[in-house]
């Protein structure tokens, strides 16, 4: 299942809506990538609030794209991981490293507009 | 691709064939509506399923195929969900060290075992190289 990614002034917003595959994943990662160069983003939010499950493939592929992106010369942002979702991601020993996380959509943007500020 | 969910007992037991990557997606929904009818809280219901994903992953990144089973289990004083994974791919040699945190061969974070062995209150790994691998887990409800 493709994730929309909706492109907002100098931003990107891509809006997990159910369960993805590793795949999905994948491509959601190369997607953001690429589009971060077409639409010469600043920013990029990956909306996770629909995830009921970040497994060690979906918070490595994450972080791969915050890595990718960064080399791209924007930022990223995961914004909505629930409270069970981070509870498990703990147990587990998962983690995002230094992946830039905000409680939701807007505390995403809000994030993002002051890095855009301070850089 | 064939996927098959049989239901043995549409309330005790479900059995997942692993195969790609949307049968994972199964598997873990099929683990989390078995527990829900435990009682499992909600936070627990997340542990479980992604335990479920991180040992159907290793079915699919070390031997292409296998097998998840779910089942309810109860002793005296509750019930809880127990999963076996199996299949027959290369086994693994060295089970002390796949168990310890860090450590993997195909280039995972390397805890997928060990984290399923922290969340669960029963871990059993039966393997030897070039026997396939069984990996049986079980979650007691608090």
């Amino acid at each position: 299942m493709a994730v929309p990614i909706l492109k907002q002034s100098h931003y990107l917003i891509a809006t997990i809506q159910s369960a993805l595959t590793d795949q999905d994943f994948v491509q959601l990662r190369d997607a953001l990538v690429e589009k971060v160069g077409r639409f010469r983003s600043r920013g990029v939010i990956v909306d996770v609030t629909a995830l009921d499950v970040l497994d060690s493939f979906a918070s490595r592929t994450l972080r791969d794209l915050a890595y990718m992106i960064r080399l791209r010369g924007a930022h990223t942002v995961i914004v909505g991981i629930q409270p069970d979702v981070a509870f498990a991601m703990v147990q587990l020993g998962i983690t995002l490293s230094d992946v830039s996380t905000a409680l939701d959509l807007e505390e995403g943007l809000t994030f993002l507009d002051n890095v855009e500020s301070t850089t | 691709m064939t996927k098959t969910i049989n239901h043995e007992s549409p309330q005790q037991g479900v059995r997942v064939r692993i195969e790609s990557d949307t049968d994972l997606v199964s598997a873990r929904h099929a683990g989390r509506t078995l527990a829900e009818q435990a009682g499992f809280s909600s936070s627990e219901l997340t542990l479980i399923a992604t335990a479920i994903s991180e040992l159907a992953r290793n079915i699919i990144e070390y031997a292409n195929y296998g097998e998840i089973q779910l089942e309810l289990v109860h002793n005296a004083n509750t019930s809880g969900i127990r999963i076996v994974a199996t299949d027959s791919g290369p086994g693994i040699s060295n089970i002390e060290q796949a168990i310890r945190g860090g450590f993997s061969t195909s280039g995972g974070l390397g805890l997928g075992l060990a984290g399923v062995r922290h969340i669960m209150d029963h871990f059993d790994l039966e393997s030897s190289s070039g026997s396939g691998t069984c990996v049986t887990v079980t979650k007691w409800k608090l």
